[in-house]
């Protein structure tokens, strides 16, 4: 056992120092040597990779590579699972967030999208409202105008703004994703974290969300999960190809599928495996 | 061949749901048949004297007390417990045989429950033969039945649900209160649905428990009969099979009102939440 993890400190010490390179000053998240244990199972190998503030990072590999795992810790949402346990270190804003306790605080300011829409069973205002009336905003003023902002700012006011009191569940899915979109910009969070937020959304409904995302790029800085090698390229900046629980190959995206170093990179991204 | 094998089992299928409700019918259609002749007003709403068939309105209030009382102690105790163990328990051994202990209670039959109130409740507590000892009785026999259909009802909460609302920077106590209980509120109702016909239909446990006092209850510490409990003696002590049928139909009117108006009332939630 320790040989293994002495051999992949190594080797995670040794990715961790070609990443510095580009280690830049503004980065706002940085992740050092990431490893990640369900249970005995150990799921991601001394990760290590900084967010740029204003991008778009997509993590791209075959499933059960590790990548919804990963992001998954950046708003500690895999906390909700037992005996998932973690070493190294992630730190957001300069302040490491497996630190320090307030798990609460840490998610208003990392927002999530999941892979299917998730609404509540409640209307569209009480849905988009939900966050800030959790937060103590009861003014009603204030939450019209949050629900407002957050519908514009996820492109689908026009679509919803006189229905906001009907069920949210009566809403198309991909409308319903960027409800849910909406119920993460509300809390006005820094970091949008999306988990395959296209993979149940039809072809149109998935073009009007990747939109959205280039649109979004200018307020948050957004991590995208994604299967779907053509929406990596069209929608990120930098790509993380992740294999067997380790990143592969870290770049901006144009290298990544142009000029990939790595030769699972490139078997990768041209579709000869995963 | 194969047609004929179509038929015989859909004939089968046809034959079984129509002898479900065959026997439903007969049995409401005997005993309404039977009892019908002594509903009136006086019947319902008269005092009880022991000749002729006397009015059965003490057993109809009595009946209200117990089921209002168990009702009032066993759902918040239920509910909680259910919360507890579906919710926070750290899911090991001990939580385990608490299930198991639940699971095992519902089987018992009630006369044994019924010796444990007229030992406990009614001597050691010294509450004597009282519509409160039978109302506690009654509330150790509907208890496991809460925890089982709200831990249930619990379960079949979608965890997208719970994810989209902690991902919101929520509490756990919030995302309880806000998004949790309101969508199993359906099963949870259902469970005490069922719990006040387990408690209007019970008589061997509360004949032990509070007694036999053909009286309007003073209070809720006097001894007093519920329906079932005067339908039997009725039967046991005169033979008068015509006022058990009509107490009979007094049982299932007061039945056929609990369940419809626990289903408007779950309709009602339903659609205050969507």
């Amino acid at each position: 056992m320790s040989a293994t993890t002495l051999e992949r400190n190594n080797k995670g010490t040794e990715k961790f120092s070609s990443n510095n390179e580009q280690q830049t000053t503004d980065a706002k998240i940085k992740v050092k040597n990431l490893d990640l244990f369900y249970g005995e199972k150990q799921a991601l190998y001394q990760v290590s990779l900084d967010i740029k503030e204003k991008e778009v990072t997509a993590l791209i590999g075959p499933s059960g590579c590790g990548k919804s795992t990963f992001l998954r810790t950046l708003n500690r949402m895999n906390d909700l699972i037992d005996g998932v346990k973690i070493n190294g270190e992630i730190v957001i804003d300069n302040e490491n967030i497996y630190n320090s306790s307030d798990v609460i605080k840490l998610r208003t300011r990392v927002g999530m999208v999941f892979q299917k829409p998730n609404l509540f069973p409640m209307s569209i205002f009480d849905n988009v409202a939900y966050g800030p009336r959790m937060q103590g905003i009861k003014n009603k003023k204030a939450l019209n105008k949050i629900v407002e902002e957050s519908l514009r700012g996820a492109a689908i006011w026009d679509e919803v703004k006189d229905r906001l009191k009907s069920s949210a569940l009566g809403l198309s899915g991909g409308q319903q994703q960027r409800v849910c979109i909406a119920r993460a910009i509300a809390m006005k969070p820094d970091v949008i974290l999306m988990d395959e937020p296209t993979s149940a959304l039809d072809p149109i409904s998935t073009l009007k969300v990747e939109e959205l995302i280039a649109q979004m790029k200018k307020d948050y800085t957004i991590v995208i999960v994604t299967h779907n090698m053509q929406q990596a390229a069209r929608v990120s900046d930098k790509t993380a190809f992740f294999l067997n629980g380790e990143i592969i190959e870290y770049d901006e995206t144009d290298h990544i599928f142009s000029m990939p170093k790595d030769q699972r990179t490139e078997d990768y991204v041209t579709g000869r495996f995963g | 061949m194969r047609k004929f094998k179509d038929n015989f089992m859909l004939g089968l299928l046809w034959f079984s749901a129509f002898l479900t409700v065959a026997v439903l019918v007969v049995i409401v259609g005997y005993i309404f048949f039977k009892g019908f002749r002594l509903i009136n007003f006086d019947f319902i709403f008269g005092d009880y004297s022991p000749v002729g068939h006397g009015g059965i309105w003490p057993m109809i209030i009595t009946t209200i007390y117990t089921i209002v009382i168990s009702l009032i102690i066993a759902t918040p105790i239920g509910i909680l417990a259910a919360v507890y163990l579906q919710e926070y328990a750290k899911q090991g051994r001990l939580v385990r045989v608490i299930r198991f202990a639940t699971e095992s209670l519902t089987g018992i039959p009630s006369i044994i429950y019924g010796l444990f109130g007229a030992v406990f409740f009614v001597t050691t507590l010294k509450l004597g033969m009282s519509i409160i000892a039978a109302s506690l009785t009654l509330t150790i026999i509907v208890l496991p039945v809460i925890i089982r259909t709200t831990e249930e009802a619990l379960k079949t909460v979608p965890l997208s649900y719970r994810e989209g609302s902690l991902a919101l920077g929520t509490t756990k106590l919030q995302t309880l209160y806000k998004v949790i209980l309101p969508s199993a509120m359906p099963g949870i109702l259902s469970g005490i649905i069922l719990s006040m016909g387990r408690i209007v239909g019970e008589s061997a446990a509360i004949f032990l428990t509070a007694g036999t006092v053909a009286a309007m209850p003073e209070s809720i510490f006097s001894s007093a009969r519920t329906l079932t409990v005067h339908s039997y003696l009725v039967t046991q002590e005169s033979g008068d099979i015509e006022l058990a049928a009509a107490v009979g139909i007094v049982l299932i009117v007061i039945i056929l009102v609990l369940n419809l108006s626990a289903t408007f009332i779950s309709k009602k939630l339903n659609k205050a939440d969507y």
